[in-house]
């Protein structure tokens, strides 16, 4: 009997885990988003390699000149090399957009099981300020909340991880709520299993894809978010490169230098729509009801 | 209706008391202190002082909180710490021009997105609804400032079709309905983007639907089955997405009059953060607060007019 109600449900998972990953890796846009944000990850990581000239060192007599062969994104108003500017940029974008959703989902997480579990009064409680921080859209709350923290590029981290929040808070709990009334939880329950135990073996296995969906979204939503923050000038401060910052710093010379907004912009256009391509493939993969 | 309409109104009051509430916390939690933040660091004490008790900063927690509630009660949002001009007033200025640029988005986004959502549901899995859904997940990863930018690049800079910059006078219809259109298209394609994800996976589930299989076992013409059962139907889910679409075009707003330099609310709003204006800030937020109940609440009416079945709850 023990062993039924704890093996059952986690064979089940994988089966569909399984078949999961087979749809995705038939889903050819889906493996596009994943080629793009492996080269991503590895242009982040390995920067130094990557970038022909250096990131912050000026050259005022070559300012805003035009790509050429050996500055194939040009130069920005200090002349420094703007191909060089993106590709250290990628740092910053990867590292608030995958930190921010992981803190933002993990805390998200934990208030929607955690409602769902307690019920009564703290699931009343939660559950109503979920809804309220939803009511704003992202980048007023996220705005906010960093002004309230101030500039940083940990305070712009956790600036956008809280405005993720409520939306993980939100998606996990409906299921946890409906998973905590199965079958098979009330058995384990009945035999003794820990609230703990229940949670990582039963709930967790149960709504892992539709977070997986949600974070690699939430991911490109982070990544413009931070990008919009930065643009408006309260991102992370100077040398450190932001496509944010860049594509601001570029507007001003649209009419005379167009490369310095056009590519960074490109560069963060094309990396949000990695990470929504992942998403989309996710989601497809995951749910057979979306599949066209 | 009557009482499906009061019992709205009803619940959006908490949920508002909710908001203010928040934002009243997140304002005060702030690091530094609001006063020597408007006068500077060199300011001397007594000013200091004089300038907390003039705002009521030296009083408990909650009596500032009763008279911000009070205050609002009245229509009163204070004086902006910076100018010293009553906040209402700035406020009550660039309104106009953040509602109409979120309207005409709103616009630009249904007439672009909505045909399009139809016929890459109808054609599903053709070229043009594979061609249409790559175009949309490509519209969805433009940042709207990004495009914005774009616009003005090739629109203003190169063609000079438009203006890049600024938006022109109510009381010059013609060139500020010309100043309008670059900043509308640049939130509104985004927008666009949505629609068309939304509306083609509705109407693709409704074409999933018995009566739609019954429409059509009975030989009604494709046109009818589709216009006269199938879309409408569709549409109402549309309806409450409408007045999602309108928050998020909200958010959007803040951007886009930053890129193109129009006044409005957002642009208000990243001033009065920069200048540390906390009564400034407190007050746009609570006016962001009351349009995203409005629009919530005008949604939820909207509902219960198009689909009978949400009055009878």
């Amino acid at each position: 009997m023990m062993a039924v109600a704890r093996e059952l449900p986690v064979a089940g998972v994988r089966e569909r885990r399984w078949r999961g990953v087979q749809a995705f890796a038939r889903n050819r846009t889906a493996l596009v988003g994943l080629v793009m944000v492996a080269l991503l990850l590895l242009i982040a990581v390995a920067a130094p390699v990557f970038a022909p000239h250096s990131p912050i060192e000026q050259s005022t007599i070559h300012r805003l000149e035009p790509p050429s062969r050996e500055y194939p994104f040009g130069r920005d108003d200090f002349g420094r090399d703007i191909l060089s500017r993106v590709i250290y940029g990628t740092r910053i974008a990867l590292l608030v957009g995958l930190l921010s959703v992981a803190l933002g989902g993990i805390l998200g997480t934990a208030m929607g099981v955690v409602a769902a579990f307690r019920g009564g009064r703290t699931e009343a409680w939660l559950m109503r300020l979920t809804d309220v921080l939803l009511a704003f859209p992202d980048l007023i709350t996220g705005l906010l909340i960093l002004a309230v923290l101030g500039p940083g590029l940990w305070k712009m981290i956790i600036a956008i991880a809280l405005t993720i929040t409520p939306r993980f808070s939100r998606i996990a709990h409906g299921p946890a709520l409906s998973i905590k009334r199965r079958d098979f939880v009330e058995a384990a329950r009945a035999i003794g299993v820990g609230d703990a135990r229940i949670l990582f073996r039963h709930i967790l296995p149960n709504i892992v894809g539709e977070l997986l969906v949600l974070a690699s979204l939430w991911t490109a939503s982070a990544i413009r978010l931070e990008a919009s923050l930065s643009f408006i000038g309260l991102g992370v401060r100077p040398p450190t490169p932001t496509w944010g910052q860049m594509i601001r710093d570029g507007t001003v010379h649209l009419t005379n230098a167009p490369w310095f907004s056009l590519f960074p912009g490109l560069a963060l256009l094309l990396t949000i729509l990695a990470f929504n391509l992942v998403g989309d493939g996710l989601r497809d993969a995951l749910d057979p009801k979306t599949q066209a | 209706m009557v009482r499906y309409t009061v019992r709205r109104l009803l619940l959006a009051i908490p949920t508002l008391l909710a908001v203010l509430t928040i934002i009243f916390v997140i304002v005060r939690v702030a690091p530094g202190d609001p006063a020597t933040a408007a006068l500077g660091d060199y300011a001397s004490e007594e000013a200091v002082q004089a300038l907390r008790q003039r705002m009521g900063l030296d009083r408990p927690l909650w009596v500032q909180y009763v008279r911000f509630l009070a205050d609002l009660a009245r229509g009163d949002l204070g004086r902006s710490l910076i100018t010293g001009q009553p906040v209402i007033d700035q406020i009550r200025h660039v309104l106009p021009y953040t509602l109409e640029l979120t309207a005409a988005a709103i616009l630009v986004g249904l007439v672009i997105g909505v045909p399009i959502g139809i016929v890459t549901a109808v054609r599903r899995n053709t070229a043009v609804d594979y061609v249409g859904r790559v175009v949309s997940l490509a519209g969805l990863s433009v940042p709207a400032f990004y495009l914005g930018i774009l616009l003005i690049y090739f629109f203003a800079v190169r063609l000079r079709l438009f203006p890049a910059l600024g938006a022109a006078e109510f009381s010059k219809p013609g060139a500020h309905l010309h100043a309008l259109v670059l900043p509308a298209l640049s939130l509104g394609l985004i927008e666009a983007a949505y629609v068309t994800r939304m509306t083609r996976s509705v109407v693709l589930s409704v074409l999933n639907e018995d009566y739609v299989r019954t429409a059509r076992a009975k030989g009604l013409p494709e046109r009818v089955v589709l216009f006269g059962h199938a879309l409408r139907s569709a549409m109402i889910p549309l309806v409450s997405l409408i007045g999602l679409f309108a928050i998020s075009l909200i958010g959007g707003s803040v951007l886009t009059e930053e890129v193109f330099a129009r006044p409005g609310l957002g642009k208000l709003m990243i001033g009065a953060m920069k200048q540390k204006d906390y009564t400034m800030l407190q007050s746009i937020m609570v006016v962001y607060a009351f349009i995203i109940v409005l629009i919530n609440l005008v949604t939820d009416l909207l509902y219960g007019v198009v689909d009978p079945r949400v009055r009878y709850e």
